[in-house]
């Protein structure tokens, strides 16, 4: 679904992603994980159009094949690859059902069965309707902000740390609705630090590490492996 | 009794002059919102609207349909301006430090009004606008302890300038908080990354905004020179430079404060005149500028501002 070559990014003379090759199949999970300033949101970045990059990426659509190079954020969200940023990045100054619509903003068709799937994953937004957003908690946010991105119907959501600030409890809550969207045939693209959740609900994984692929494989396997318990998993 | 209606009348007076600057205002702050920049030529604006609509009335006459057809005309012709400005001055500058965007604003100023002191038909001479009649309405009349006659007058002028000024500032905020395009550029002033990953062209949003401000800018324009009725290539200046000082005293990026800081601008211009000196009004309007940056540089509705890290 999305193939991923040679992708470099650079600020100045730094080279933040250097030449990293990875793929994401329909309806997989796949993890990017990494310690700080390794990469990840970088990547992401990249995958969305935010950052110039260079190295080829490849979106491939019910058999259509698209190459991203040059093409505008706005458009790649309207083939299907949607992003909810780091830091979750709700739009403050609007109401929880205004940044929801605005999450469906492409689309033209009628948005009640989106908005009731939205309702149904998360039903605290409900309640939060006419709320301005900035008034929510974190957990409600990160929560706004993924319904946010599933209205604009994704094909493959890519999430840039979706535990960032939550208690553990609401960290399980996203972490199992994340598997309930994949079930309902989203392929998601997780960014996490938190290794240990993500490597539970991924198949495959992918360690960055100062910008290049360190290791790879299926997630299991991974999440033994003796480098990444050290390194990542706290022992 | 003659203070108060002279007051009276400096007040009626003010608000006519603080809602042409509201609407030149609104155009600084909603630019400044979207893409942080001051749009220092955004006066000039009001000049080339001015300008549209003097031919326009020049050529048909004067009469309340012609009057109408000038200021549309206006409005919708000067948005082009502002539209080309942002394209090909200040996007591609968008990702450069801020600085550079700001020189360029001045020096794309600088060019407007000097491109059209060399344009043949508009030349440097002033030029007297056409105006309707000067019809007006007493609103309170009295006589004072010498048996003379005091008034307090609204002209048809002073009506159609609140008329126009409150319609389009109905509409903008209809606009800003109702649509889905509106809404769009509330979440692109917000956090503009975000609003491109939620499939919003952002480009497109931007140059929507400064359609918008150029053409209040244009009905502004027109509403000034039938106030004002000269008009010359640097006329936009002062108006465009005291509604600046208007946004930034409302809170700039805060629409009602634009309109706030419009009306109390132009009451203050008007009051300084009426009861110090009219020598003393611009210095005035600067030196509220100096006041509220040092005291409340956030503005008067505006909210201080997080750096975001």
């Amino acid at each position: 679904m999305l193939r991923v070559t040679g992708l470099e990014v650079s600020y100045g003379s730094i080279r933040a992603v250097q030449g990293i090759d990875f793929d994401v199949r329909e309806g997989e999970i796949v993890t990017l994980i990494g310690a700080n300033g390794a990469g990840k949101t970088s990547t992401l970045h990249a995958l969305s159009g935010l950052i110039p990059s260079t190295g080829s990426v490849e979106l491939e659509i019910d058999g259509n094949r698209h190459n991203l190079r040059g093409i505008a954020p706005d458009l790649r969200v309207g083939l299907g690859l949607v992003q909810v940023p780091e830091g979750r990045r709700v739009f403050g100054n609007l109401s929880v059902r205004d940044n929801l619509l605005l999450g469906a903003y492409r689309r033209k068709d009628d948005l009640t069965k989106d908005l009731e799937n939205v309702f149904r994953l998360f039903p605290r937004l409900k309640e939060r309707l006419n709320q301005r957003s900035s008034t929510l908690s974190g957990g409600e946010q990160q929560m706004l902000a993924i319904g946010r991105a599933l209205m604009s119907r994704p094909r493959i959501l890519l999430l840039d740390e979706p535990s960032m600030g939550l208690a553990p409890l609401l960290v399980r809550e996203i972490f199992r609705i994340i598997q309930a969207i994949n079930a309902e045939g989203v392929t998601i693209l997780l960014v996490e630090q938190n290794a240990h959740m993500a490597l539970k609900i991924a198949q495959r994984a992918f360690v960055l590490e100062t910008g290049k692929i360190a290791l790879s494989g299926p997630a299991d396997e991974l999440a033994r492996s003796e480098t990444v318990k050290r390194a990542y998993l706290g022992g | 009794m003659t203070f108060f209606a002279q007051l009276l009348q400096q007040i009626v007076n003010g608000l006519a002059l603080g809602s042409i600057y509201a609407l030149i205002s609104l155009g600084y702050t909603m630019v400044y919102g979207i893409v942080r920049l001051i749009n220092f030529a955004h006066g000039d604006l009001l000049t080339i609207g001015a300008f549209i609509a003097y031919f326009c009335l020049v050529a048909l006459g004067i009469t309340p349909l012609t009057l109408t057809i000038a200021i549309l005309l206006a409005m919708a012709v000067t948005p082009l301006f502002g539209y080309a400005l942002e394209r090909f001055a200040y996007r591609p500058l968008r990702d450069a430090p801020r600085i550079n965007s700001l020189i360029t604003a001045i020096g794309a100023s600088i060019l407007i009004e000097n491109g059209l002191r060399v344009v043949p038909f508009i030349g440097t001479e002033f030029r007297r606008f056409p105006t309707m009649t000067t019809a007006q309405w007493i609103l309170m009349q009295s006589t004072d302890e010498f048996g003379q006659l005091i008034k307090v007058t609204i002209s048809q002028t002073q009506l159609l300038v609140f008329f126009v000024a409150a319609l389009l500032m109905g509409v903008l905020v209809l606009i800003v908080d109702r649509t889905k395009t509106g809404k769009a550029m509330r979440a692109t002033s917000f956090d503009m990354k975000a609003a491109a990953l939620m499939g919003i062209n952002v480009n497109r949003i931007v140059s929507f905004t400064f359609l918008l401000g150029s053409s209040l800018a244009a009905a502004a324009g027109v509403l000034f020179a039938l106030s004002y009725p000269q008009i010359e290539p640097y006329m936009g200046i002062m108006p465009g430079l005291k509604a600046f000082v208007a946004a930034v005293l409302g809170g700039i990026g805060s629409i009602p404060g634009a309109m706030l800081g419009g009306l109390i601008l132009g009451l203050a211009e008007t009051l300084t005149k009426g009861f110090i000196s009219s020598q003393l009004s611009d210095a005035v309007v600067f030196l509220i500028l100096i006041v509220i940056l040092m005291f409340r540089p956030s503005g008067l509705l505006g909210k201080a501002v997080k750096e975001k890290v």
